[in-house]
């Protein structure tokens, strides 16, 4: 793959020296000239009735200018699943009932952050509280609450997938399991919280900029809840301080804040503040898990059922997503040849569970991979082994639901086990727990019902050879402004600092779904890719006309140098020719438009990427803390277009994946987050952080850009089941529900205990 | 009843009438107008507001602007000299030590003061004058490398 000119080398993000001086432009820092600043009033209860609200002491506060609730606003519901109207529940700003603690049921519009946050307290809303339910195993009994009209047990979604026959398989079995687990929740503490700044003018129209992961979507959303037009909203979205999969909803920062400024025909900006960031955003989706596994003697696992209960929350949101998600993922990275998978997303009185990062496979994979070890423990099989027996190889069809094309799970596989044997014999109450993961390159299912290509670029050649590319993706901080300039670079043959980036932008770029689900690189990556390759055509057709090349010649451009493929030497500078090129197209500049739309690749994804990972932990076994010493991941994901963007995933990646099965968690009491701040939501620090090695397996992936697919979001997948295998090698004690703290595995050892003394009598 | 606040910022001397209960960081980004200092939790546990005051790192969503009178200040946007960039920031740029950037301009600021202080300190060091700043894209390691490179000398001070 050497041959490549700008793909896998070492660059710096095209948008790096912003970031390192602090000149970089993020919602957070917009002002404009008139603009006033909004909050947002939000519900202290998790379940109630909203009986009446009273703004007018709150708007006679000298500086307020607006104060608006649920009767400003058309009565909409919103919601990402667009095709099943069921399921678009959230009004956003709540006109009747309230259901989480944090829903929102007022903002105000004021001349500063203090004066808006004083109205606040001036707004009076009468309540009616009414009983609430908080696990989704008490809100599917009969007598629970209904949270929402018409929802029979508070099932708000479920989901069937299935392959061969389950139950004659399980009675092949020599061997069968069943677990149950619980995953936890998770925060995605972007450091940019959600914000806004919305602006409607007196002809009508609104301009918004926004810390978002698809500014399509932020845009379609308003247009449905607004009752405008697509083309009369712009929405921008400048550098983003991290999505996390939290930011591709309309939110109400977002939603209050247009709200507001249509009232007001003012700017309104609104910033989220950490407490609402935990509070009243979304978050990762908390699983009751049910499994079976049913293997021959020699490993050979034959058979899987897995019933799944989630915590919804007060929405749908993508909640729905990550209940299929997990579902599928349930079965990765393994050919069971007989699956079964039950999954019911339940409705509860607390803060709505989405995206995150992973989008289901972090919980499915800690849960399996969890399991995996316990059968091959029981079947005196090593781990890497049983894996290896049953993992998923190139050309793989998951029965009925997905083509596997690129698969590197073997060499992975082997890599680790290498890792593992150099490591040698470890020292007292260390263990290296291993977890393989596969994850997919952007989702081909199509909820949100766009009537668009999932992915589209323009591509335009200007005077001076500079190349400006115009692309609705998001970069939130991942990286894919860089990643899809050096695609568009390499097609095109010209160096990365020719490339610029329009990105995200409704206004000037075309349409495409955005970031999330990993789909920026092999989708976006692929537009671009076409419209780059349709300027160069352009080009090569303007250069063998003008060179009076022999047509059995190919032409090809290189490093700003467009020549015969064969004939290196004989070619002339790309800069001339786009000169003249323009010239002879009658002045107009060299333009190529690219789309791309998954078809025929089964019902999941176009590509998966797979990867295994072991972690090293050292235990103290009087006290249950551990310490994360190690963490070594062997890594497939395509050609590497960005090297040094990969290593960043991969280690921002161990952050958050450890983070989830270490020490992050959001408990709760009747519905209320109790640790609603960075100080007391324990994350990884620097102090944390494991050494990190990355072990990079060269595959090619057909359907991606240059063999391109999916690298960073599926690394959040394996972590917290490497942990919970690790700290079972170390001292022997298998941990059931996330987080995998120091007190659980305390309590355990004590357990570990007294059972051996009991066995001992 | 506003009072008067003398510092200097970036080397800058700014006079500015600001209320007693007015934020160090509320004077840098809405008064001087230098956005690069960012906010991720205004209760002092994110880090993204880090600047030098007076050589020190502080976080300045913790410090009144009035207790800054008659110190200087620095910036992310003090760190270059003209369009030359500090080592620091040069080494971010090479071990991609940031991702969205918004905590970028905090880490910075720890990192350089930690610099200051103690030009020579150990991994174990540096990752101690980082644990204060919260970064949720990167995993640090890439911060550390990038600080480590500084320390061995990899980037020279620009004249
Ligand atoms: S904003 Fe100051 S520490 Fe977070
Ligand atoms: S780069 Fe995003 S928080 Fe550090």
């Amino acid at each position: 793959m050497s041959d490549y000119s700008v793909i896998g080398k070492r660059v710096h993000n095209i948008d790096g020296t912003e970031k390192v001086t602090g000149s970089g432009k993020y919602t957070f820092d917009v002002v404009l000239p008139n603009m006033l600043y909004g909050k947002i009033l939000r519900s202290p209860h998790p379940h109630a009735k909203i009986l009446k609200i009273d703004t007018r002491r709150a708007k006679r506060l000298v500086g307020v200018k607006a104060v608006v609730t649920g009767k400003d606003t058309l009565g909409r519901k919103q919601g990402i699943w667009r095709r099943f109207p069921e399921l678009c529940d959230e009004e956003i700003l709540c006109r009747a009932k309230v259901r989480y603690i944090g829903d929102a049921v007022a903002a105000v519009a004021a001349i500063d952050e203090d004066t808006a946050e004083e109205a606040l307290d001036l707004i009076d809303v009468e309540y009616e509280p009414l009983p609430a339910v908080f696990d989704p195993m008490d809100a599917i009994k009969e007598d629970a609450p209904q949270i929402h009209e018409g929802v029979e047990l508070n099932i708000n979604i479920n989901r069937h997938i299935e392959w061969g026959d389950v139950d004659e398989a399980f009675e092949k079995c020599d061997h069968i399991r069943e677990d149950k687990f619980k995953c936890s929740s998770q925060a995605h503490v972007c450091m940019e919280t959600h914000d806004a700044v919305a602006s409607f003018g007196h002809n009508g129209k609104l301009e918004v900029w926004t810390s978002s992961q698809s500014s399509y979507y932020i845009q379609r959303l308003y247009a449905d809840m607004l009752d405008m037009n697509e083309s009369d909203i712009r929405v921008t979205n400048r550098h983003t301080g991290g999505g996390f999969g939290s930011k591709f909803e309309l939110d109400s920062a977002q939603f209050c804040a247009a709200i507001l400024s249509q009232k007001l025909c003012q700017p309104v900006k609104i910033v989220l503040t950490r407490e609402e960031e935990f509070t009243a955003t979304k978050r990762r989706t908390p699983m009751y898990y049910f499994l079976k596994l049913g293997a021959k003697k020699d490993g050979t696992m034959l058979a899987k059922e897995v019933r799944v209960i989630t915590e919804g929350g007060a929405y749908t949101a993508m909640g729905a997503t990550a209940l299929y998600l997990t579902g599928f993922f349930s079965s990765f990275p393994y050919k069971y040849p007989n699956y079964r998978y039950d999954g019911y997303r339940v409705y509860t009185n607390t803060a709505t569970t989405s995206a995150m990062r992973g989008f289901g496979a972090p919980q499915s994979t800690f849960v399996g991979e969890s399991q995996i070890d316990m059968m091959a423990e029981d079947l005196g099989i090593d781990p890497v082994e049983i894996r290896r027996k049953n993992g998923m190889t190139p050309n793989y069809e998951v029965p009925g639901q997905a083509f596997i094309q690129s698969c590197g799970l073997h060499q992975c596989l082997d890599k680790i086990e290498e890792h593992i044997e150099k490591r040698g014999k470890l020292p007292p109450n260390h263990g290296i727990g291993v977890s393989a993961y596969g994850f997919m390159s952007g989702g081909i299912f199509n909820w949100f019902n766009t009537p668009y290509a999932f992915s589209a670029a323009v591509v335009r050649i200007n005077i001076d050879g500079k190349v400006d590319v115009y692309t609705g993706t998001c970069d939130m901080g991942q990286g894919s402004n860089t990643t899809l300039a050096m695609i568009c670079a390499e097609e095109l043959g010209v160096r990365l600092e020719d490339v610029r980036m329009f990105s995200g932008d409704t206004g000037i770029c075309p349409p495409d779904l955005g970031a999330w689900g990993s789909r920026q690189t092999l989708m976006g990556g692929n537009a671009v890719k076409m419209a780059a390759a349709e300027c160069k055509q352009q080009l090569i057709e303007f250069t063998a006309a003008k060179m009076g090349v022999n047509i059995v010649y190919d032409l090809d451009i290189k490093d700003r140098w467009v020549h015969l493929v064969d004939r290196p030497e004989r070619g002339v500078s790309y800069f001339d020719i786009v000169k003249e090129a323009i010239r002879g197209k009658d002045g107009v500049a060299i333009m190529g438009r690219g789309h791309y739309t998954p078809h025929r690749k089964g019902m999941i994804s176009p590509a998966y990427s797979f990867g295994v990972q072991a972690a090293e932990v050292e235990v103290d076994p009087e006290t249950g803390r551990y310490k994360l010493v190690n963490v070594t991941t062997a890594h497939e994901s395509g050609t590497v277009i960005n090297p040094v963007g990969i290593e960043g995933q991969l280690e921002g990646a161990i952050m958050m994946a450890g983070g989830y099965g270490f020490c992050e968690d959001q408990p709760m009491d009747e519905g209320k987050i109790l640790n609603p701040s960075i100080a007391d939501y324990k994350l990884i620090r620097s102090l944390d952080m494991p050494e990190t090695d990355i072990l990079e397996i060269d595959t090619y992936e057909p359907e991606g850009p240059f063999g391109a697919k999916e690298a960073g979001e599926g690394l959040t997948n394996p972590t917290a089941g490497a942990i919970g295998n690790a700290v079972y090698k170390a001292v022997g004690v298998r941990i059931y529900d996330l987080p995998i703290t120091p007190e659980k595995v305390f309590k355990a050892l004590k357990e570990k205990e007294k059972q051996q003394k009991k066995a001992k009598k | 009843m506003k009072k008067e606040l003398k510092f200097k910022v970036n080397g800058q001397p700014y006079e500015i009438f600001v209320k007693p209960k007015t934020l160090l960081v509320e004077v840098l980004r809405d008064l001087v107008g230098l956005t690069g200092t960012k906010r991720g939790c205004s209760s002092s546990s994110c880090g993204a507001c880090t600047v030098m005051l007076d050589g020190m790192a502080v976080k300045s969503c913790s410090v009144l602007a009035l207790q800054a009178n008659g110190t200087e200040v620095v910036t992310v946007e003090g760190l270059a000299k003209g369009n030359e960039l500090s080592p620091l920031q040069r080494a971010f740029l090479d071990h991609g030590s940031y991702q969205c950037g918004f905590c970028t301009p905090g880490m910075l600021m720890s990192s350089t003061a930690l610099l200051t202080e103690n030009p020579r300190p150990t991994k174990l060091e540096i990752k101690e004058g980082i644990d204060g700043n919260i970064c949720r894209c990167t995993g640090y390691n890439a911060i550390v490398r990038a600080v480590t490179a500084v320390v061995k000398g990899e980037y020279k001070e620009a004249k």
